[in-house]
C-alpha cells in the first residue's frame, strides 16, 4: 500500500473529445432513437482514453489495504486468505456466458455444480437443504427469518411474531427480524458472557406462544462457545419456536461441531466468511441458507437466479481444494490463532471474561485507563504500523471493546510481529500518549472530520462542483 | 496440518499450545458437549490438488453449453471491456474490507464516490448510494422506502409491466412488512395515468413503481404521472435498465422520487444470475430515508479532500431494529466494474452503444415482420427488446435456436420476447432470421 | 456533572418540557445531547403534526448514534425551531435553550407523571 494520497476523481481527469472505448460500426442501418423517447440533459460522464483510466485505478488501488497487503485482525469478519484457484475457476467462460434463464439442458455442468456445494454445505453444517438466493450474510438473515415466518404461517400459527436475541448480538439482527415483520426481545448475557439461562427461562415463561425464533450465533459473539446450546435448544422448541444460526462465526466449528447437531433449525453461511470467497470492499458476498428436513418448502423469494452464481464458484472451488482431510483444521487452527494472542497480550490490554475463546475474543481497551488512550487511538495507531484495526465498539457490552480474529491462514511469525506492535502501542500509550491520540501518521489520511461529512454530505461530483 | 493454506509447523504448533496451555488441540473445544461433538470425516470428497481442481471445473464446464445470446428480461449479454477484468483483480480492491478506516481504504471510498456521481448522472437524480445487491431487492427497498416516509399508509402500486422477477421479490418483502400491493391494468402493453390516478384517488397510497422500459421493452410515456403521485402525496419510482438511460429520458426528468434498477447491462457478464448491481438513487429531500451506504467528501486532520462513509446513523449496526434497512453489504466490486465501464464507455461511448442495441433490435423486428410469421405484440415504441407473436409452435422454434447454439429470446404467451445488444452482428441476426422463416 | 434546570418537567427518555401557560416547549437534556456527541441532523415533525405523549415525533442524530424523540406530553406542534435545520450543534451548545418543537399541550395532568429537577439528577445517577 502507497502511503501517499492519490487523490484525484476521474472526471478531473476528463478532457472533451477523448475516448476510451471501440464499438463496432452499425451494420444494423438507418435507425435512429426519436427524439421525443431521448433525454434531453446529457448524462455528465467522463471522457478519457483507456491510459488515463487505468492509471487512475492503479493508483487508488495503492490507496487501500487488502488481505493480500497485511493482517486483519477484524473480529468477526474472518478475513482469511482468498485463493487465487478460486478466481481462476470463477472467471471460466464456459460459467461466465450462461443467461440464467437458458434451458436445463444446456447448463447442466452449472446446475450440478449448485448440487455439489449444497451437498458439501449439508454434510459441514448437518442441515438438509440451501437456498443460495440470498446475495450476502444479512440477505441471508432475513431469508432464514421469512422462512422461518413462512413455516408459521403455514401451520396457521400467526401470533409468533418475536424471535429472542442475545444482548451481545449484532446490529443486523434487530434490522434484519425488523425488515421481517418481526420484534426483537432481548436475553442478557450472564457473568461468563453466555446466554443467561435463567433470563431465557423467564422469557419463555412470558412469551412462549408468540415467539417465532431464537436468533444467536454460536461461538457468541465474545467468542465463546455456548455450552448449554443444547438446553437452550430444547427450550426454545418446547415452546414451539425454531432455531436460527448467525453464520458469521462458522469458522471455529469446521472440525468441531455442526450447527444442526447444536440443535439449529435454520442458518445463514457467509461464503465470503468462512468460505474464503473474497469481501470485495464491502460485497460481492454470498449468504446461503439451510434448513433442517421439511422446512424447505418455506423458503422465500428474495432474488431471481440463483444468486451471487459466481461467487459460489469460489466457495465450491474452496472445499474442493480442503477437502473433508482439511477442512477439518480450519477451526482448531483458526481457535489457537486466537488463543495464542489472548494469551500474549492479556497482561497489558483489559480481558474481562478470561476463558478459553474459540476463533476471537474482546478485550475492553487498554489495562492501564488513565492514559485517556481509548481503542479508537489503539485502532488508529496500529495503521501506522502496517496492519488492519480490529473490531472496534463492537459487541456492545464493553465500552472500549476490541474483537480480534486472526484466521488459520495467519503465520506465527505475523502473530508475533501483531503482538509486538499491540505492546509497543501499549507501552507508547504511557510515554507518548499524544502520539497515539493523534494517530495514524504513516497513512496517506489522517483522521478524517466526520462530523462534517454526517452534517453537510457532498455525495457526488456535481456537489462538489456547485459548493466551489 | 499439513496444506498449503496452513503455516504451522509442528515447532510453531508446540510453542503456541505451550503459550496457551494445552497439551493438544481438541483440548480447545473442551467446553463443547460430548455429545454434539463432531467426530470423524465430514461426507465431502478428499482435498484436491489445484491440477485436480482446474480438471473438475473444465468437465463442468464442458457440460454448458455457450450460446448466442437474443435473451433479455433484465440479464443481457453486452459488451465488456478488457480493462475491467484486470483492474478488478487487483488484490488491494479485491481482498480488502468494507471501507470503516477510511485512513487505509481511500481507495474504494474514491471510487465509491464516482459510482454515486455517475448513477446520479445517469438516472438524472439528486443522490445515489453506495449500490445494493440488484435491480429487483434495491426495487423492494425504493417499495419499503415510500411506505416509511409516508404517513400511516401502506399500499403500493405497481405497474402491470414490471419485470416477473421484480414482482415477486417485491411481493415477498411485501407480505413481511404487511404491505398492500396494488397491480395496476396493462393497457396495450403500457401502465395508464387514469389507472394510476383512480387508484390513488382511493387513498392509503405510499407509492407508485414503474418500469422503464418495460417488461416487454416497450418505452413507456409517464407524463402526468409524477404531478399526479405528489398529489396524493405518494411517491413516484421508476426501475429502468441502467444502460438505457444513456438516451432515454431519465427517471429524474420524469419527477421520479427514487430511481432503481440493476446495472448488469453496464458491461457485467451474465455470470448464470449474479453478481450484479443494484443501484437506487434519489432526491436530496429523501436522502436520510435511503438505505444502503453512501461516501461522502469531507477533510483530514492535514487539510486533504478526503472521503469516509457517511449517514451511518441510519445503518443496521448502530440503528439496530430502527435502521432503514438490514444491508450491510453494497456490491463493492460490482460497483467498481461499473464505475470502470463508465469511466472507459463515457459521455460518448454509453450513447453509442445505447444506439447500436436500439438498432440491432430494430433491424432484426423489421427482419422478423418481414417473413411474414411474426407480428409485434403490442404497437409501441420499444428499445432494444421487443415482444413478437409467432404464427406457429413457438416451443418448436425455440428448440431449434438451441440446436443451432442460439438463445432465442425468452419464450413468452403467444410468442419471443427478443434483445439485441451492441454484441450481436448482422450475420448473427439474419441466422436467427434464417431459421426462424423455415 | 450535566446541568439540570429547576421549574422544568423532565421524562425518563431524557426530553424536557418547559411549560408556558397552555405550551410546552419540548428538547432534550443537556445529559443526552452529552452523550450523543456532535449533532449533525434533527429529524423534525411539521407544523400541525399531533404528538402523543410517550410516542415518537422525530429523532435526533449524531455520527455514532441517532436517537429517537419521545413527546413527554400530547398536543399539536405549533412551532417548530427552525434554527436547527442549519445549525443542529446549537444543541450540544445549550440543549436547554435549544428547544425542538412547540406544542399546544392538550392535557395538562400528564405532567404529573413526569420528573422534576431533583428527581431526574437522581434519575441520571444510577
Amino acid at each position: 500500500m502507497n502511503n501517499r494520497l492519490y487523490g484525484n476523481l476521474i472526471f478531473e481527469l476528463s478532457k472533451e473529445g477523448r475516448k476510451g472505448y471501440s464499438l463496432p460500426r452499425n451494420n444494423y442501418g438507418d435507425y435512429k432513437i426519436p427524439e421525443t423517447y431521448c433525454r434531453t440533459e446529457e448524462a455528465a460522464l467522463p471522457e478519457c482514453d483507456e491510459l488515463t483510466v487505468v492509471r487512475h485505478y492503479t493508483n487508488l488501488s495503492n490507496n487501500n489495504f487488502g488481505v493480500d497487503t497485511g493482517f486483519y485482525p477484524l473480529g468477526s469478519c474472518t478475513m482469511k486468505y482468498n485463493p487465487k484457484i478460486n478466481e481462476e475457476m470463477a472467471a471460466l467462460p464456459q460459467f461466465q456466458n450462461l443467461h440464467p434463464l437458458q434451458p436445463e439442458h444446456t447448463v447442466l455442468g452449472a446446475k450440478a455444480l449448485i448440487i455439489l456445494l449444497e451437498k458439501s454445505l449439508c454434510a459441514l453444517t448437518g442441515l438438509a437443504h440451501f437456498t443460495f438466493k440470498p446475495y450476502a450474510g444479512a440477505h441471508g438473515e432475513l431469508t432464514g427469518l421469512m422462512t422461518i415466518d413462512n413455516y408459521h404461517r403455514s401451520r396457521g400459527d400467526l401470533q409468533r411474531k418475536k424471535v429472542i436475541v442475545p444482548d451481545s448480538a449484532h446490529g443486523t439482527n434487530p434490522a434484519s427480524a425488523a425488515v421481517c415483520g418481526l420484534e426483537i426481545i432481548e436475553v442478557k448475557s450472564d457473568a461468563q458472557g453466555l446466554v443467561d439461562l435463567a433470563d431465557l427461562e423467564r422469557l419463555v415463561e412470558l412469551e412462549g406462544p408468540n415467539i417465532a425464533a431464537m436468533m444467536m450465533t454460536n461461538p457468541n459473539t465474545l467468542g465463546l462457545f455456548e455450552t448449554r446450546i443444547p438446553e437452550i435448544a430444547k427450550l426454545i422448541h418446547d415452546c414451539g419456536g425454531l432455531m436460527y444460526y448467525d453464520g458469521a462465526n462458522l469458522n471455529p466449528m469446521l472440525g468441531a461441531c455442526r450447527p444442526g447437531d447444536m440443535g439449529f433449525d435454520v442458518m445463514h453461511i457467509n461464503l465470503h466468511k468462512t468460505f474464503s470467497t473474497p469481501h470485495g470492499g464491502g460485497g460481492p458476498g454470498s449468504g446461503p441458507v439451510g434448513v433442517r428436513e421439511g422446512l424447505q418448502e418455506c423458503f422465500p423469494f428474495v432474488s431471481p437466479y440463483q444468486g451471487n452464481y459466481a461467487v459460489m464458484m469460489r466457495a465450491y472451488a474452496y472445499i474442493l481444494s480442503l477437502g473433508r482431510d482439511q477442512i477439518r483444521n480450519v477451526g482448531p487452527l483458526a481457535t489457537l490463532n486466537a488463543n495464542y494472542i489472548k494469551a500474549s497480550l492479556k497482561d497489558v490490554y483489559e480481558l474481562p471474561i478470561d476463558t478459553i475463546c474459540c476463533h476471537e475474543f474482546v478485550f475492553d481497551g487498554l489495562k492501564d485507563k488513565s492514559t485517556g488512550v481509548t481503542t479508537m487511538d489503539v485502532a488508529k495507531r496500529l495503521l501506522d504500523y502496517g496492519y488492519h484495526a480490529p473490531t472496534i465498539y463492537f459487541p456492545l457490552l464493553f465500552h472500549e471493546s476490541l474483537m480480534i480474529e486472526p484466521t488459520e491462514n495467519e503465520s506465527k511469525e505475523t502473530l508475533d510481529g501483531f503482538i509486538a506492535v499491540m505492546r509497543r502501542i501499549a507501552e507508547e500509550a504511557k510515554t507518548n500518549p499524544d502520539e497515539v491520540k493523534s494517530a495514524p501518521h504513516t497513512t496517506p489520511i489522517g483522521r478524517v472530520d466526520d462530523v462534517l461529512a454526517a452534517k453537510h454530505p457532498i455525495t457526488t461530483f456535481r456537489q462538489l462542483q456547485a459548493e466551489s | 496440518m499439513d496444506y498449503k493454506y496452513f503455516p504451522h509447523t509442528e515447532d510453531d504448533l508446540k510453542a503456541m499450545m505451550e503459550k496457551v496451555g494445552v497439551k493438544r488441540l481438541d483440548e480447545l473445544y473442551a467446553q463443547i458437549p460430548e455429545s454434539i461433538r463432531f467426530k470423524g470425516d465430514y461426507d465431502i470428497p478428499r482435498s484436491a490438488s489445484e491440477m485436480e481442481v482446474r480438471q473438475v471445473f473444465e468437465k463442468l464446464g464442458s457440460e454448458n453449453k455457450q450460446l448466442t445470446c437474443f435473451a433479455g428480461l433484465g440479464v443481457y449479454d453486452h459488451y465488456t471491456p478488457s480493462v475491467i477484468p484486470s483492474l478488478l483483480q487487483r488484490s488491494e480492491f479485491l481482498t480488502s474490507y468494507t471501507p470503516y478506516q477510511a485512513e487505509i481504504s481511500q481507495g474504494t471510498l474514491h471510487y465509491i464516490f464516482e459510482y454515486q456521481s455517475m448513477m446520479a448522472e445517469l438516472t438524472g437524480m439528486d443522490i445515489s448510494n453506495a449500490s445494493m445487491y440488484d435491480g429487483t431487492t434495491a426495487c423492494a427497498e425504493a417499495m419499503m422506502m415510500t411506505v416509511a416516509a409516508g404517513k400511516k399508509v401502506n399500499k403500493v402500486l405497481v405497474s402491470g409491466c414490471l419485470n416477473p422477477n421484480t414482482f415477486e421479490v417485491l411481493k415477498t418483502y411485501a407480505l413481511h412488512q404487511g404491505i398492500e400491493l396494488e397491480v395496476l391494468p396493462i393497457r396495450d402493453g403500457t401502465t395508464a395515468l387514469d389507472d394510476v390516478k383512480a387508484r390513488l384517488a382511493e387513498g392509503g397510497c405510499a407509492g407508485v413503481i414503474v418500469q422503464q422500459p418495460n417488461v416487454y421493452g416497450i418505452i413507456e410515456d409517464f407524463t402526468g404521472f409524477a404531478d399526479a403521485c405528489h398529489e396524493q402525496k405518494a411517491l413516484f419510482v421508476i426501475d429502468s435498465v441502467a444502460a438505457d438511460l444513456a438516451v432515454l429520458k431519465t427517471p429524474g426528468e420524469w419527477g421520479a422520487d427514487i430511481a432503481t434498477g440493476d446495472g448488469q447491462s453496464l458491461g457485467i457478464p451474465m455470470q448464470f444470475g449474479g453478481p450484479y448491481v443494484g443501484y437506487m438513487c434519489c432526491t436530496e429531500k429523501l436522502i436520510r430515508k435511503m438505505p444502503g451506504r453512501i461516501v461522502g467528501m469531507t477533510k483530514d486532520n492535514r487539510d486533504q479532500r478526503a472521503f469516509v462513509l457517511t449517514l451511518q446513523a441510519r445503518e443496521q449496526h448502530i440503528r439496530r431494529q430502527k435502521a432503514t434497512s438490514n444491508i450491510c453489504s453494497n456490491q463493492s466490486l460490482m460497483a467498481l466494474f461499473v464505475t470502470i465501464y463508465l469511466s472507459l464507455m463515457g459521455k460518448q461511448g454509453m450513447k453509442e452503444a445505447a444506439q447500436l442495441s436500439y438498432a440491432g433490435a430494430h433491424y432484426l423486428c423489421d427482419e422478423l415482420l418481414k417473413t411474414g410469421r411474426f407480428s409485434l405484440a403490442f404497437d409501441k415504441p420499444f428499445f432494444n427488446e421487443f415482444y413478437v407473436k409467432y404464427d406457429g409452435d413457438a416451443q418448436t422454434l425455440y428448440q431449434r435456436f438451441i440446436e443451432a447454439g442460439i438463445l432465442g429470446g425468452v419464450l413468452m404467451e403467444e410468442g419471443f420476447l427478443f434483445a439485441v445488444t451492441e454484441k450481436r452482428t448482422k450475420e448473427e441476426i439474419d441466422n436467427l432470421v434464417k431459421i426462424a422463416a423455415l | 456533572m450535566a446541568k439540570v434546570i429547576e421549574g422544568l418537567y423532565y421524562s425518563e427518555s431524557h426530553e424536557f418540557v418547559r411549560v408556558e401557560g397552555d405550551f410546552g416547549f419540548i428538547g432534550i437534556t443537556d445529559f443526552a445531547q452529552n452523550a450523543l456527541g456532535n449533532v449533525v441532523y434533527v429529524d423534525m415533525p411539521e407544523v400541525d403534526d399531533e404528538v402523543t405523549a410517550g410516542e415518537e415525533f422525530g429523532a435526533v442524530e449524531s455520527v455514532k448514534a441517532a436517537s429517537d424523540l419521545y413527546s413527554p406530553v400530547s398536543g399539536t406542534v405549533v412551532e417548530i425551531n427552525e434554527a436547527l435545520e442549519d445549525q443542529p450543534e446549537l444543541i450540544n451548545e445549550d440543549a436547554f435553550e435549544n428547544w425542538i418543537i412547540k406544542v399546544e399541550l392538550s392535557d395538562k395532568s400528564e405532567l404529573d407523571s413526569l420528573m422534576d429537577a431533583a428527581a431526574y439528577e437522581a434519575f441520571c445517577a444510577k
